[in-house]
């Protein structure tokens, strides 16, 4: 098995004089947990849509294990086992927070049985063991729209998890979320993943959150990566302390 | 669901009460059954967050199935499969095109397509007489062509029996994962893509079924009346079944039942206590289902036995 699972060759997409992606090269490694970090509007957001589908860039390639996935939809590159979660939680709001997980798990199981109960008693307890290990056992009946943003966040990646993706691209997991909280989250975020083998590229602001849990390190910069590395090297850089980490603790 | 479940059976043994203690509300509440099945396809869409201002369309092409048919072949048992057949097979290819619309785009489109299909029915006389309509031929239930009170008997449990089919098919369905997405279109139509899940798809197979739904309606109304007219393709005959789902209510499969039977309880009672002013009866009904019942009667029913 190749050491790269997602390669991202000159990656350009621009929004009229906007260049949100400029160039983008970038290789993910089998079971990282990599973080990019970078001002609002470096274009960090832009590279998951584009690796999930979302938006195609106007010129580069995307290969995942080693095929080509840049023109497949967002469906299609699920199925491959790109998971995402969401800067704004995207959770079925009316629905409570066990049928979402398990809405989740059917969906990798297969949907189209328009008879049998979504919560079969295979299904809800496979829900309730995922939620379980992100700590949502407590909230499982409550709707989804009645948790707080740190529930909100955690159930997000946990209908992403139970998709089983290879790869799990996470849009700022902690952002909206109490200090106090933030630790406890990620805390548990990486131990799920580690112990299902996922490799995650993560978009974080927080550079105590990538500083203790980011293998390596991506910057943003202007729609392109300004450093690559390990925590140790890039947080320390002064030209990233000065011109990306001091913007992004701006922003 | 015991409740419901208790509601529904109580409900079906008064309708039985009502049309055999009064005779002639046999046919109101044969008539409301019969919405009452269409309805349910309505409310599947309501679920999705969808209207269609036009699935009067289906119940004109199940009523014209039976009245085109009926001359050539008068058995009910194999009439109202073939007018859920037609009414099934426009519903998916007129649901291919739809579902990639939303809100009130989906709404429109599926009026224009009802409108379509009444100026074709009314304009080409030769064939549908226009607006003077098809008179339904005499109908034969398996085999037998019995007087004419006991076939009313025998149309009211052949509504009353697919209404409790239908009734719990839906409710199966909606707890099921299909049913579920569909409701999730209404909140979150990207994430079920980013889960892999085609929400067109399970937008399709809900708009087939309301078809289908919407025509074993229609070929019930025609058996009921015997008589078709372009007017049941009219959006005014869309709007009644949009009145229904929001008077029952969208939280349970009852909700269409209740709200059809009161829909024609109210009609026939406003229309003999003031003839000319019946409409305006049925539009402040509405009024204060929307100010005071969201939910409408099953909403009011829930929360009284939550309470």
């Amino acid at each position: 098995m190749s050491e790269v699972l997602l390669s991202a060759k000159g990656l350009r997409l621009a929004f009229g004089g906007v260049k949100a992606a400029d160039g983008i090269d970038l290789d993910v490694r089998h079971g990282e947990f990599l973080a990019i970090i970078g001002p609002n509007g470096a274009g960090k957001t832009t590279f998951i849509n584009m690796a999930t589908g979302y938006l195609r860039p106007q010129a580069g390639r995307i290969e995942f294990e080693g095929r080509p996935i840049l023109g497949l939809s967002p469906r299609a590159i699920v199925k491959r086992g790109i998971g995402r979660s969401f800067q704004l939680p995207q959770l079925f709001s009316e629905h409570t927070v066990l049928e979402n997980a398990a809405l989740a798990i059917a969906a990798r199981r297969g949907i189209w049985s328009p008879l049998a109960p979504l919560l079969r008693p295979r299904w809800r307890d496979e829900a309730m063991d995922l939620l379980d290990r992100f700590g949502l056992r407590p909230v499982a009946e409550a709707r989804a729209d009645a948790l707080n943003e740190g529930a909100r966040k955690l159930a997000d990646i946990a209908m992403a998890v139970a998709l089983e993706p290879s790869l799990l691209l996470m849009d700022e997991p902690t952002s909206g979320v109490a200090a106090a909280e933030k630790m406890a989250i990620v805390e548990t975020l990486v131990r799920v993943l580690r112990s299902t083998g996922v490799t995650a590229v993560f978009v974080e602001h927080d550079m105590d959150v990538v500083a203790r849990f980011a293998d390596r390190v991506a910057v943003w910069s202007q729609g392109r990566i300004a450093a690559l590395g390990p925590p140790g090297e890039v947080l320390t850089d002064p030209k990233v302390r000065r011109e990306v980490i001091g913007i992004a603790a701006d922003a | 669901m015991r409740r419901e479940s208790l509601l529904a059976a109580l409900g079906a043994i008064g309708l039985v009460a009502c049309a055999w203690a009064v005779p002639w509300l046999k046919f109101v509440l044969t008539i409301a059954l019969a919405k009452g099945i269409a309805v349910l396809g309505i409310l599947l869409l309501l679920r999705a967050g969808q209207v269609s201002f036009g699935h009067s369309m289906f119940l004109a092409l199940g009523a014209y199935t039976v009245a085109f048919l009926a001359p050539s072949e008068n058995e009910v048992l194999l009439l109202l499969p073939a007018a859920a057949l037609i009414a099934t097979g426009v519903g998916l290819v007129l649901g291919l095109f739809l579902v990639r619309y939303r809100d009130i785009f989906f709404g429109m489109l599926n009026l224009a397509f009802a409108m379509v299909l009444y100026s074709l029915l009314e304009k080409l006389y030769s064939l549908t007489k226009g607006t003077d309509g098809i008179r339904v031929a005499a109908l034969s239930f398996a085999g037998t062509e019995p007087e004419r009170g006991t076939q009313e008997w025998i149309v009211f449990g052949i509504a009353l029996g697919l209404a409790i089919l239908f009734g719990l098919l839906v409710r199966s369905y909606l707890a099921s994962p299909m049913g579920r997405a569909l409701a999730g279109i209404k909140t979150r139509e990207t994430r079920l893509e980013f889960m892999g899940v085609p929400a067109r798809r399970v937008l399709l197979f809900a708009y087939v079924l309301s078809a289908l739904m919407g025509g074993v309606g229609g070929a019930l109304i025609a058996m009921t009346t015997r008589h078709v007219t372009p007017q049941i393709a009219y959006w005014t005959s869309s709007g009644e079944l949009i009145f229904i789902g929001i008077l029952g209510g969208a939280g349970s499969a009852l909700g269409p039942f209740l709200g059809a039977t009161a829909f024609e309880l109210v009609r026939v009672y406003a229309a003999a206590a003031v003839a000319e002013a019946w409409q305006m009866i049925l539009g402040a009904v509405l009024l204060l289902v929307i100010l005071f019942a969201p939910g409408g009667v099953w909403g009011l029913l829930s929360r009284r036995w939550r309470a």
